[in-house]
């Protein structure tokens, strides 16, 4: 944990300073340092620009989002027993992304309504794949089922974008693979709101969600209020799910690669990997968005593409593994 | 009196015609095991459900020492009774430590780490069901006698007054439903707990229960010492076979044998 928080503060700074245009990290600190004391940096105008107002809430927002989808990710695992749950791979963030999209449509006047509106779709499709894919043994049905919602899911965006002619949907293909360039001061507060109420909501579930990996009857005859805790985490994942979406389109494979690694390495005990997904989740987002924005710089790539170049063969690596065993 | 139940009647759905549990009444003493056979269909392991809340009675209630277990939260009913089923694979790799400390949910706060308290408690529950030797082994890994070792520990490591095994040997060997009948009836012994095992093994039901209840169409036909339930016109009753009672030579409970008739 300890060396994550200092993964993660490290790799902000490198994040901060490359890009099109590169500021010495020594001259970043200090330029921080000085900005919160108030006095002047040592930075030229156009530096002090591109760090703190691009590249910082730029960075910001990676991390929120990251922790917010490893989070999601952790929480449906947990709950779905389901190794193989993500918030993209279950049509949950295909929701959310519907929801956001409605919501710029018919809702553009309400300041909260595109995490509002992202949260009742990451809801929704929630319950869908829930119904559909819930009883099965085998953990590929959910995903199948996952795969139905989200492909039904971004037909109808498709159709939306094409019909509804608006400014605001004219970036909908890049931000559907997750693009963060387009961050506001706004997505950046509900994110951190939800972040912070998740993961002391989930915190007070983990040792219930504990036992409800194992199995439902399990949890429920050692003591586990079982639907109440069932309900508590979905809310809260399709929260979490909402909030990332709407601020910064549908990132992949991030709920699933990191709760994983995470396992891998420190146990399946959720009093740990919860809050240590989110971390390596905000980490694994930012160095994704960082290399999206300058491995072709000055053109972007959506920091989407990057995490299902990371995730999509860890994915299959642990569908076959299900499927073996 | 540690559990009673209370003229239960219960059916899953208000549209279905039969009840499941119909007028089920009977009591389990602190100490004593009591076995349930029947047939299939006859509402056993729905009784077990109904013991631990996790089916609701619409008629009727179950006491725990005299209070009503609809009444009670989830985290007290398991700090009272245990339920001992088959265990199946867990997906998330867990040793049987792991899987054993899970018993102790109720006896925790919901934050908070194991407790030194916590995993005493259950490493004791491994000794005592003589797994201790497969503590860090992945539970998966574990044969299903193991597992079912493994299992019953994490019963006890709820510490509880009431254990409800359902077809706990079910799949194992003779040895191991042996084995792990007798500890069940050691514990109930040595810690004055309670115990209703369901099982389909007649011979067991009667070596080891201090009672024996038999079960039909969700009422209760008989209940008893071995000798007084388990009779020749009884059991042809309750399974529509013939079957032939006489007596253990070395135990000298009931022992039921069948016979197949010629015309078969």
């Amino acid at each position: 944990m300890r060396l994550l928080c200092l993964l993660l503060v490290a790799a902000s700074l490198i994040a901060l300073a490359i890009g099109s245009e590169s500021i010495p990290a020594g001259g970043i600190m200090t330029a921080i340092l000085a900005k919160l004391s108030g006095s002047r940096t040592d930075l030229t105008r156009e530096q002090e620009v591109i760090i703190f107002s691009l590249r910082l809430p730029r960075i910001a927002l990676a991390i929120g989002v990251g922790a917010a989808l490893a989070m999601a990710g952790a929480a449906f695992q947990a709950l779905l027993r389901n190794p193989l749950a993500d918030p993209y791979i279950l049509g949950v963030s295909g929701g959310a992304a519907l929801g956001t999209i409605l919501a710029i449509i018919f809702a553009s006047s309400l300041s909260f309504g595109r995490p509002l509106f992202g949260f009742v779709g990451a809801g929704v499709a929630t319950l869908l794949v829930y119904a559909m894919g819930r009883r099965s043994e085998d953990p590929s049905k959910l995903v199948l089922a996952g795969i139905i919602v989200s492909t039904f899911l971004s037909s109808i965006i498709v159709l939306l974008t094409a019909l509804a002619d608006i400014t605001g949907l004219r970036n909908i293909p890049m931000w559907l693979l997750g693009d963060l360039s387009s961050g506001t001061g706004e997505g950046l507060l509900y994110i951190f709101a939800a972040v912070s109420i998740s993961v002391v909501v989930l915190m007070t579930q983990a040792r219930s969600l504990n036992l409800m990996m194992i199995g439902e009857r399990d949890a429920f005859s050692l003591g586990v209020d079982t639907s109440r805790v069932r309900w508590i985490t979905f809310l809260t994942a399709s929260l979490l799910t909402g909030a990332a979406v709407s601020a910064g389109g549908a990132i992949g494979y991030v709920g699933l690669v990191v709760p994983h690694l995470i396992r891998l390495s420190s146990g399946t005990d959720n009093r740990l990997v919860i809050p240590a997904s989110a971390l390596a989740g905000a980490l694994l987002v930012m160095l994704s968005d960082t290399i999206a924005r300058t491995v072709l710089a000055p053109r972007e790539l959506p920091a989407g593409a990057i995490t299902a170049l990371i995730g999509a063969p860890v994915f299959i690596y642990l569908l076959l593994r299900s499927r073996l065993s | 009196m540690l559990l009673e139940f209370r003229d239960i009647h219960f059916r899953f759905s208000n549209k279905s015609l039969k009840d499941v549990i119909d007028g089920f009444s009977m009591e389990v003493r602190a100490g004593e095991v009591v076995t349930i056979i029947g047939p299939n269909g006859a509402g056993k392991s729905s009784l077990l459900a109904i013991a631990h809340g996790a089916l609701k009675p619409q008629k009727g209630a179950v006491l725990f020492e005299g209070r009503p277990v609809a009444g009670m939260s989830r985290r007290e009913i398991a700090g009272h009774m245990a339920l001992v089923s088959q265990a199946s694979d867990v997906r998330f790799p867990l040793t049987a430590l792991e899987y054993v400390l899970t018993g102790r949910f109720a006896h925790a706060g919901a934050l908070g780490f194991d407790s030194p308290v916590d995993v005493e408690t259950s490493m004791r529950a491994l000794v005592e069901t003589d797994a201790a030797q497969f503590a860090q082994r992945p539970f998966n890994e574990l044969s299903s006698g193991e597992r079912q070792r493994v299992v019953l520990a994490r019963a006890l490591a709820q510490e509880p007054r009431l254990l409800l095994l359902d077809e706990p040997t079910a799949n194992a060997d003779l040895s191991h439903q042996i084995s792990l009948l007798s500890l069940v009836k050691k514990l109930t012994r040595e810690r004055n707990l309670g115990a209703i095992v369901v099982t389909h093994e007649i011979n067991l039901a009667s070596e080891f229960g201090d009672r024996v209840a038999l079960m039909k169409d969700g009422r209760l036909l008989a209940c008893g010492d071995p000798q007084d339930a388990l009779t020749d016109s009884l059991l042809s009753g309750l399974f529509q076979a013939q079957l032939i009672v006489d007596l253990h030579p070395l135990s000298g409970k009931p022992r039921v044998s069948w016979a197949v008739t010629s015309d078969v």
